[in-house]
């Protein structure tokens, strides 16, 4: 009779106090600030960015992100300041995207020799030759494109251009190759493979075993077990290892500096020679800016600092929503 | 009594094996169906695991492979099917004969041998990325089958493997969605879809509650009226509820062996090895 009467009382959750050690209690301190730090740092950059930038953005408007113009003043009216970075933009995303659709292939061919292919002793070698590659200096790499890279590059350009003249994208005005899009993406690709490679390969190495062995288990080829298996349990890291590679290749500066024409015109011909990337804008333009010059450029940077925090939380999002399978 | 260490003379020396089964069991070789180790070793490295194991899996019978960790069971069911050469450094010697046929031999392409002879692993491990649907077809299309009827195979796996009238209503359904159990009769199922001759099974049940493993053995014993299997297992009951063959493993530190094989109610009841008796009665391993 008892216990009848007891069940028909239904408490109120107790509230669970969680107490920490010392130990745990600084740690906690520690690893709570270390990552408070680098939200805060991201915030005051962004802030910096924007308060320095906001009379551009208030005189300009909209224009300056879609104008392509890049005129300093003479400061005595005759001619009069015109800044916006609309064809810079366009290149930093053409040169970033051309870099990533001939990185990924090899990226992600690399990573699975690597894994699966590749006899264990080559294996070492490569993946030290690997991390040693991602940490070369792009200015090196640029310097290699410019010196090495470019005459392969134009002779590459005249063969598509003679065969895919017709595709709009690959159809050039002037048949000047040189320092053409198509090249510094060339260069920026091979800048980013490695990084690629890296993640990705980690991201494949992952994959359970026993589902692997269930595919060869099954009659499978090695393929047949990397299509099956693999490639769907590293779709994450893959993304997220693109995503790397793209922000690397927007935000890059110096080897797109020596390997591209600067031209403030919107420009969507990948082999012709002019283009355009907002981190070399600043670069070339930074050392003899007028007052009213540095706040367009640092206008410039905002906008850059926008565009790569968009590119990673897309990924991010693509990333949640590719594992939700599971 | 004396050591024995081939599986083949103990089973000839002991009187008390009824003699039909052993003329089905040792018949010559040119008719043998099923699948026989001939004197096989196993290497990892310089690391001798295994030593001179041979043992017959006659047709439509379930064997179990019992014995402590670490003697080389699942080393040596790995064998069977060439699955073993995907550790590096793993190395082998001696024959597997199915119907005859070296199934180590240059000419004879890995992948073919284990469509024939199949596994099911000790985790329950449906791919994730595909329904139950998919599961069951995914090694018809891994192996690049040709078949007429995807339903057909579909329903006939998963009756045979015993979870058909579970998830009939909802083949779309990712693998994951069912019970440890389900699933792992889901990846029996998914083995059987290539139509194996052998199924090996690498402590199918150790991951599974005891309901489960009921059914999996009910299931296991429905497949021995077409197949061979044969059945890794640390549970001593579970290899005298469901083998008719069974053979014991020990090591003494150096690589495994075989210390003998029998018909599994002799095994139980009266081997011919002390460690044998000591092991099945639960004094150690």
């Amino acid at each position: 009779m008892d216990g009848v009467a007891k069940t028909e009382i239904i408490p109120v959750p107790r509230e669970l106090a969680v107490v920490y050690n010392r130990a745990d209690r600084i740690f906690r301190r520690i690893v709570t600030s270390g990552a408070l730090t680098s939200l805060i740092l991201l915030g005051l950059i962004g802030m910096f960015l924007f308060v320095k930038s906001a009379q551009i953005f208030n005189d300009r408007g909209i224009s300056f992100i879609t104008g392509s113009n890049w005129t300093a003043g003479s400061g005595d009216g005759v001619i009069i300041d015109d800044f916006s970075i609309g064809p810079m933009l366009t290149g930093t995303i053409l040169v970033a995207v051309i870099a990533l659709i001939i990185a990924m292939p090899l990226a992600i061919g690399g990573a699975l020799y690597l894994e699966f292919y590749a006899p264990f002793r080559i294996r070492k070698i490569l993946n030290a030759l690997l991390d040693l590659a991602a940490a070369i200096p792009s200015l090196i790499f640029g310097l290699w494109g410019l010196a090495v890279f470019t005459s392969f590059g134009e002779r590459w350009s005249v063969l598509l251009n003679s065969r895919f003249g017709w595709i709009p994208f690959i159809k050039v005005q002037n048949e000047v190759f040189g320092r053409s899009p198509f090249i510094a993406g060339c260069v920026l690709a091979s800048l980013i493979v490695p990084i690629i490679t890296s993640v990705t390969r980690e991201v494949f190495s992952r994959t359970p075993r026993d589902l692997i062995d269930t595919c060869y288990a099954l009659g499978g080829s090695r393929w047949g077990a990397i299509r099956t298996v693999v490639l769907p349990f590293g779709r994450s890291g893959i993304i997220g290892g693109a995503m790397l590679g793209l922000g690397r290749a927007l935000g890059e500066t110096v080897a797109v500096y020596l390997l591209l024409n600067i031209v403030f015109r919107y420009n969507f011909r990948i082999l012709e020679s002019e283009g355009g990337n907002i981190a070399s804008l600043i670069a070339t333009k930074f050392g003899e800016a007028t007052e009213y010059e540095l706040k367009a450029l640092v206008a410039a940077g905002f906008v850059l600092f926008i565009l790569t925090l968009a590119v990673n939380m897309l990924a991010a999002t693509i990333v949640q929503k590719s594992t939700v399978r599971k | 009594m004396k050591t024995l260490k081939q599986g083949e003379i103990a089973m000839v020396e002991n009187p008390q094996i009824n003699v039909v089964t052993m003329v089905e069991a040792h018949s010559p070789q040119s008719n043998f169906r099923g699948l026989e180790a001939k004197n096989i070793h196993a290497w990892f490295g310089k690391h001798h695991v295994l030593s001179d194991v041979s043992l017959r899996f006659p047709e439509r019978t379930v064997t179990g492979l019992i014995g402590p960790s670490g003697c080389g069971k699942s080393t040596f069911i790995r064998l069977l099917n060439r699955m073993h050469e995907f550790i590096p450094s793993a190395a082998m010697a001696g024959q597997v004969l199915k119907d005859g046929e070296d199934i180590y031999a240059p000419e004879i392409d890995a992948a073919t041998v284990r469509l024939k002879i199949g596994m099911v692993f000790q985790k329950p491990n449906p791919f994730p990325a595909m329904n139950i649907r998919e599961n069951v077809l995914s090694g018809i299309k891994l192996a690049h089958l040709k078949v007429a009827d995807h339903d057909s195979i579909v329903e006939n796996c998963l009756t045979r493997a015993g979870l058909w009238k579970e998830v009939k209503d909802r083949l779309n359904a990712t693998g994951g969605s069912l019970s440890g159990g389900q699933q792992q009769r889901l990846c029996i199922a998914r083995s059987l879809a290539v139509e194996p001759n052998v199924l090996l099974m690498d402590e199918p049940c150790s991951a599974l509650d005891p309901g489960s493993t009921l059914r999996i053995e009910e299931t296991i014993k429905e497949l021995a009226e077409k197949i061979a299997v044969v059945i890794v297992t640390h549970n001593m009951q579970q290899a005298a509820r469901v083998s008719d063959f069974c053979a014991f493993f020990l090591t003494d530190g150096g690589p495994g062996y075989l210390v003998e094989a029998a018909p599994t109610k002799i095994l139980f009841t009266n081997p011919s090895d002390v460690r044998t008796a000591d092991y099945v009665q639960g004094k150690f391993g």
